[in-house]
């Protein structure tokens, strides 16, 4: 059986409006490239996102630093990674690219910093 | 106290900073940023979303990774980045005048790159009745504070507002515990990425209401409530359609105004469209040696092409301190004119003698139509669109072999 979707591919800021056609297999129309494909087979079976919040820092020149899943995690996972982010908290200094959560809730993906916070002097 | 620099560059946003950064390439290494905000990065810092760099590095990046690049590599460079200094004045000699705490500073430079961004339209622009509690915000002062300062703004949230900054922050409130109840566009479209849509409002079942918009603000202390009607093809509320919906915040996403107050003080004639100085093809204003570039010039859609415009300008200021200034402002007289279905084009005068790209918004949603270049009535380019909308900028590149001979060019939707 074959069935027919619209969607909006959220992987770039073209937003390439899709037509799925998925059912024994997934075809693809209207997108400008290939990762559109992708997106709508995780869209359909798995859907992801990612992450990107901030998290609490001690004794930095700012109270937070920004992050990010450095790979999309479920998207019913959401929530709880944010729940859980609440809780940690860094001590200054706190680097670029600094790996803060590894694998956070079995997810596989980690959550890194996307900014480098110095320590308040 | 004096201090001669070649170029002077204002603001260490995205445009400012690539900029920079192009100038040492280009071996102008005399140079200094100044910043107002104690971080280099500009607006970058707070949007801690990612989808920023796709065009120009090919990945896709958060603010802060995408700043960090600049910053960086402005680092490694050993460009000197000014933060929290704040520059106050402005004039036609190029002489800059800057509020540090140091004292006051004055720069006398050749050159001068205005990279101050934009600001936020505010209430008042709007000027919606009702009282003046406390929880209405701009989005972006919601997301500086928020994301930087770590203060939740509110638990029951309503949007004004379509942009970007407006979705991205209904996502980011209801990430953070707060119910976002609506989405309101005056517009019957929204002026936010497609993809801003589905991943910022559908996501997370946030409906967006468009021809819809806020008619009054309740409360006394506090937010308590707004009302929202439907309005008419002319923008004015439709008699019978109002609801209240209870709320404590209301967020307004209502456009981005240029901050040029300095690049008044100087003298330099804005566009009343853009808000932005009048460039010719060099970025260069109406004061020789004074160029801009990014959002002070244009709002932007995506920062990738701040980026690049800092670049463009970067490279024109080169070629100017190199031919010594005088013959730069060679001949750029060919006027540039936004004809119908088109809002504004930049820059507003070709020498007929560069390759130019233009930048340019159209005034309302098209489909299937034809952009065309016309000079005396002729048609010099025409390119067919699918789609033409005024939330996306469109750029278009042409070669100095076709604008030889133009006498004046005007740039128009036709029928395809």
């Amino acid at each position: 059986m074959k069935l027919k979707k619209e969607m909006t591919c959220i992987v770039c800021p073209n937003g390439c409006k899709m037509e799925v056609i998925y059912g024994d297999s997934i075809s693809v129309k209207n997108a400008l490239c290939t990762k559109g494909e992708e997106y709508a087979r995780n869209e359909l079976t798995n859907p992801v996102r990612n992450l990107t919040s901030t998290i609490k820092v001690d004794k930095g020149v700012l109270p937070l630093v920004s992050v990010r899943s450095n790979k999309p995690i479920p998207k019913e996972k959401m929530f709880d990674v944010m729940q859980y982010l609440k809780g940690v908290v860094l001590e200054a200094p706190v680097g670029f690219h600094q790996v803060v959560c590894e694998n956070i809730l079995g997810t596989g993906a980690d959550i890194i910093t996307t900014r480098e916070v110095k320590r308040e002097v | 106290m004096v201090i001669n620099k070649s170029v002077v560059v204002i603001g260490a946003g995205p445009a400012g900073l690539a900029a920079a950064v192009e100038l040492f390439k280009c071996g102008i290494k005399d140079i200094v940023v100044l910043e107002r905000e104690p971080f280099a990065g500009g607006i970058l810092n707070q949007c801690i979303h990612d989808g920023f760099g796709v065009i120009k590095f090919g990945e896709v990046l958060t603010g802060p990774e995408y700043a960090h690049r600049f910053i960086d590599e402005a680092e490694k460079l050993g460009i000197e980045v000014l933060t929290s200094h704040t520059v106050i004045a402005l004039n036609e000699d190029k002489e800059i005048t800057v509020l540090s705490t140091k004292g006051l500073i004055t720069y006398k430079a050749k050159a001068v790159i205005l990279a101050m961004g934009c600001r936020e339209r505010t209430r008042g622009a709007l000027g919606i009745p009702g009282t003046r509690p406390a929880g209405i915000f701009t989005a972006g002062v919601a997301q500086n504070l928020v994301n930087l300062k770590n203060i939740m703004i509110g638990k029951r949230v309503v949007i004004l507002g379509s942009g970007d900054i407006g979705l991205i922050m209904a996502r980011r409130l209801t990430l953070e515990g707060a119910e976002v109840i609506a989405v309101v566009e005056k517009m019957p479209y929204s002026n936010g990425l497609a993809r801003n849509i589905t991943q910022c409002l559908e996501d997370y079942d946030i409906p967006l209401l468009l021809s819809h918009t806020v008619i009054n603000i309740e409360g006394r202390k506090r937010l308590k409530s707004v009302t929202i009607a439907k309005v008419d093809e002319k923008g004015e509320p439709v008699k019978g359609t109002s609801r209240k919906i209870l709320c404590d915040t209301l967020i307004l996403s209502v456009g981005l105004i240029p901050e040029n107050e300095l690049t008044l003080g100087a003298g330099i004639r804005l566009d009343d469209i853009t808000q932005g100085a009048i460039v010719d093809e060099n970025l260069q204003t109406g004061i020789s040696g004074i160029f801009a570039c990014g959002n002070v010039l244009q709002v932007h859609d995506l920062v990738d092409h701040v980026s690049n415009e800092g670049e463009k300008a970067a490279r024109a200021v080169a070629a100017y301190l190199e031919s010594d200034g005088d013959e730069y402002m060679e001949k750029s007289h060919i006027p540039v004119k936004a004809g119908n279905g088109v809002r504004y084009v930049i820059p507003h005068t070709v020498s007929g003698n560069r390759d130019v790209t233009f930048s340019m918004r159209v005034d309302r949603q098209w489909e299937n139509k034809k952009l065309s270049f016309k000079s005396s009535g002729n048609i010099i380019k025409s390119i067919k669109y699918r789609r033409l909308s005024p939330s996306e900028m469109v750029v278009v590149s042409m070669k100095a072999s076709e604008l030889q001979g133009v006498k004046g060019l005007e740039v128009s939707i036709d029928e395809a």
